[in-house]
């Protein structure tokens, strides 16, 4: 009998664990955008970048299973893109992540947008190194998607609901998708915008100003961790207490 | 979700060990996966089998310890037992539950034929 206690996924965290490394001793924050295919997430992404020119440098990593068309919409906006294709894959990872950051040149202070293949499910077990996971949900879909894919809310630390020009239009109810998404993950953040018409993308890029000035870079292994330790010390303390009492 | 993904990293773990140790065989493989980890279990079991074929591990038995999911609930101050993410707390019905426990996917030991006895063709690898 061999002992081996060894993660699944250890070589992936290795991977990410250089990649994160790598992003904060280059100043650069990464996240990774999840969302099923057709939330809107390249269009996102530059509207993203449009704002944000001049002022912060922003590189992409594009994951599709096939085809470039995705790297060539960043690549008109001036933005430099690495598109990876997956193949069969369903996923990035963190290995592929690493070798498309080499054909980046990352700017110190940048932002670097990792738009991971449109899948709700398999990206979020994969950590890539970033700094949070952001899952993009579009007002066309359904507002119990929180509740069927609940592993990719609960990864992620911001959700932007998109296309909300279009709410008139459907029978959507903000309220209760974001009340299923804190279902949860009780400590998520919310955005509505709409990367058509420009609706809310301030508030998502005072975000991203705010992330990018140091706010949080932790991974979310490390808050987990960090997590336990505390759950694990207010329990010997009501233990003590119950003791006492 | 990615059964075949999480399949072949057991592979990778179990090819690194026989290079390590020299084992020709791996009878047994025990894993430990938690409630919460999102892995579909019988397709798990599914995508193993075909990963492991002509690998050390081709006829090796499966074995998955189950773990159940656990969370803090931020309203009770306590830990409780939830069954998925999206669990209320079994003792208040509140939603403000973090998950703590019962996301673990690992590899818990191996069972070998020769253990010890380095040498053979371990360059074999399904394509």
């Amino acid at each position: 009998m061999i002992r081996i206690e060894q993660d699944i996924l250890g070589k992936n965290n290795e991977y990410a664990r250089a990649n994160r490394e790598r992003f904060q001793r280059q100043g650069v924050l990464a996240l990774n955008l999840v969302s099923s295919p057709g939330s809107g997430k390249t269009s996102l992404l530059t509207a993203t970048i449009g704002r944000l020119q001049g002022r912060v440098p922003v590189s992409v990593i594009e994951g599709d299973q096939q085809t470039s068309n995705d790297a060539e919409r960043i690549r008109a906006t001036g933005a430099p893109a690495v598109q990876v294709n997956t193949g069969k894959g369903c996923h990035l990872d963190a290995h592929m992540v690493g070798h498309a950051v080499e054909h980046l040149k990352l700017q110190g202070r940048g932002l670097l947008l990792i738009e991971n293949v449109g899948n709700l499910v398999c990206p979020s077990a994969f950590d890539l190194g970033e700094a949070h996971k952001v899952v993009i949900l579009s007002v066309t879909e359904g507002e119990d998607k929180p509740l069927k894919y609940p592993d990719m809310f609960h990864a992620s630390d911001l959700m932007i609901l998109n296309k909300i020009d279009l709410l008139p239009y459907v029978d959507f109810d903000v309220e209760r998708c974001i009340e299923y998404a804190r279902r949860i993950n009780p400590k998520l953040e919310v955005l509505q915008v709409s990367a058509r018409t420009g609706e809310g993308l301030e508030s998502w890029v005072a975000w991203l100003e705010n992330a990018l000035s140091g706010g949080s870079q932790v991974g979310a292994e490390d808050e987990l961790d960090a997590m336990r330790r505390r759950i694990a010390e207010l329990e010997a303390q009501l233990d003590e207490a119950r003791r006492g009492g | 979700m990615h059964e075949m993904a999480l399949a072949e990293g057991i592979l990778r773990i179990i090819e690194d060990q026989a290079a390590a140790r020299g084992f020709e065989r791996v009878l047994r493989v025990r894993l430990e996966v938690g409630r919460l980890a999102g892995v579909e279990i019988e397709a798990l079991r599914f995508s193993f089998d075909a990963v492991m074929n002509n690998s050390v591990a081709e006829s090796a038995v499966l074995e998955i310890v189950d773990i159940p999911g656990q969370g803090w609930c931020m309203d009770c101050g306590t830990t409780v037992e939830i069954a998925a993410l999206y669990d209320a707390c079994p003792l208040c019905g509140g939603y403000q539950v973090h998950a703590t426990g019962g996301m673990e996917m690992r590899v818990l030991d191996l069972e070998v034929d020769t253990p010890g006895v380095a040498q053979a063709d371990r360059s074999r690898r399904p394509g």
